[in-house]
């Protein structure tokens, strides 16, 4: 059973959260060690609104459901209170009030006991690994930081921030470059057509630290691609990726 | 016949064939697919199975049936091993989802207002959340007014939970109640009374 906890306050209230209406009535009635058949309406009533009472104190959103069951036990007290019916057939048995909430609470207990076996199915389960397909993730090597103090930790973020020059706000003014696929495109034709062992494709970024410059020369590579001029080759698996020229330009 | 398929499975290789099938196969499969793909009869499928889980029994690896078909899995007892490498998705399903998962799986096909008058709570998220989850499906509209949408539980709901079919699940009138467990003693008892008439 999960349970709602108000932080803030000084002292803590620890309140079980249910699922429902029947699921907070099934509660208080095993609590009490109540006979569900034979559910003293009253005192059960008076609890469930104390709970309702507390939830609202609590500010935690009391759902419509349990709103309407309220009204419903209200309902059912009443008509427990009024004297039986004169004027019905003697041979038809008083029909009790609470039958069709008992059937309820009865019918919702089974579902609730079912859901707890499927837990355990769930459990069980979950104990067991299948090749592929799952969506699993290789657990990497934790990084430690249990040798590093938090000491280390500053002198090591000083250090990077020396590096990159903190404190020196410099002005600077950026020219936008303007580049074009089409500039890029015939950069790196020239580049592919001009080596014999073709160009890696890591190499065609290097020094490109702005972004716009970044994915233009990838779009330029897929445009190029695209034209048939080059090929693209890999060996092995994050190997390299080499970029040649196409030999049968228009053997299309 | 493929002439490569009958070399297999002619030179008593048959299991190590089913072997390779059950390993890479994602979903759980069935002995009628595995005859097909090996062109045989599902009888010989059956009994190479049956070797294999013998074979496994002193190893970590198992052969279960579930969803209808069989799978090839870990066993339990390595769980702890398993998950020093694997990060399974361990989001257990909630008591909501599993309560509604619950009410579908016994009374399917259902609708909504059929879940939400047995919970007494509103169980569109939880509805939705179970369809995302693939562990349960829209499988028609009911002849009523408005039409209803009808849910059911999907093959995916039987390998998550690790069930051959849905007769596994036990039988929902001898939960919770004692007094309705002793009924259904009684109704099963007088089953037999009557089968062993049926008989003499």
């Amino acid at each position: 059973m999960r349970l709602a906890r108000r932080q803030t306050n000084p002292y803590q209230i620890v309140l079980p959260i249910f699922e429902g209406p029947l699921d907070l009535l099934l509660h208080l009635i095993h609590e009490n060690k109540l006979d569900i058949y034979d559910i003293p309406i009253a005192q059960v009533t008076e609890q469930y609104l104390q709970y309702l009472s507390l939830m609202e104190e609590l500010d935690l959103d009391i759902a419509g459901e349990f709103l309407v069951m309220a009204a419903t036990l209200i309902e059912i007290k009443s008509k427990m209170l009024l004297p039986p019916d004169e004027t019905a057939d003697e041979d038809e048995e008083p029909i009790d009030p609470r039958a069709q909430l008992v059937e309820r609470l009865i019918e919702y207990q089974r579902y609730k006991e079912a859901a707890e076996i499927l837990r355990q199915f769930e459990e069980e389960r979950s104990k067991v690994f299948k090749s592929g397909g799952e969506a699993i993730e290789i657990e990497y090597a934790p990084f430690l930081l249990k040798d590093l103090t938090p000491v280390d930790l500053l002198a090591a973020l000083q250090r990077v921030l020396a590096e990159v020059g903190e404190g020196e706000e410099e002005v600077t003014t950026i020219t936008r470059r303007r580049i074009t696929v089409r500039m890029k495109m015939s950069e790196i034709w020239r580049r592919v057509i001009t080596s014999e062992d073709g160009v890696n494709f890591e190499e065609l970024f290097e020094d490109k630290y702005d972004r716009t410059e970044i994915v233009i020369t990838f779009l330029s590579v897929l445009e190029l691609l695209r034209l048939r001029r080059i090929t693209v080759t890999q060996k092995q698996l994050f190997g390299e990726i080499i970029l040649r020229k196409r030999e049968s330009v228009g053997d299309e | 016949m493929n002439e490569h398929i009958e070399e297999i499975t002619k030179n008593g290789r048959l299991k190590s064939a089913i072997e390779c099938m059950l390993f890479v196969s994602p979903e759980p499969l069935p002995a009628a697919q595995m005859a097909a793909a090996l062109e045989t009869e599902e009888s010989a499928i059956e009994k190479a199975v049956e070797e294999l889980i013998e074979d496994l029994s002193d190893r970590g690896l198992q052969i279960v049936r579930v969803a209808g078909g069989y799978q090839m899995c870990t066993k339990p007892e390595f769980s702890s091993v398993c998950q020093r490498i694997m990060i399974r998705q361990n989001q257990k399903l909630s008591r909501a989802a599993l309560e509604t998962l619950a009410v579908i799986a016994y009374r399917q096909p259902v609708t909504q207002p059929e879940i939400e008058a047995i919970r007494g709570v509103n169980v569109s998220g939880v509805i939705k959340t179970l369809m995302d989850k693939g562990l349960i499906h829209e499988v028609g509209r009911k002849q009523t007014p408005g039409r209803p949408i009808l849910y059911g539980t999907t093959p995916q709901f039987l390998e998550y939970m690790g069930l051959e079919d849905l007769s596994q699940l036990p039988d929902i009138d001898t939960l919770a109640t004692n007094e309705t467990e002793a009924e259904q003693k009684l109704f099963k008892e007088h089953e037999i009374v009557v089968q062993d008439d049926a008989q003499t």
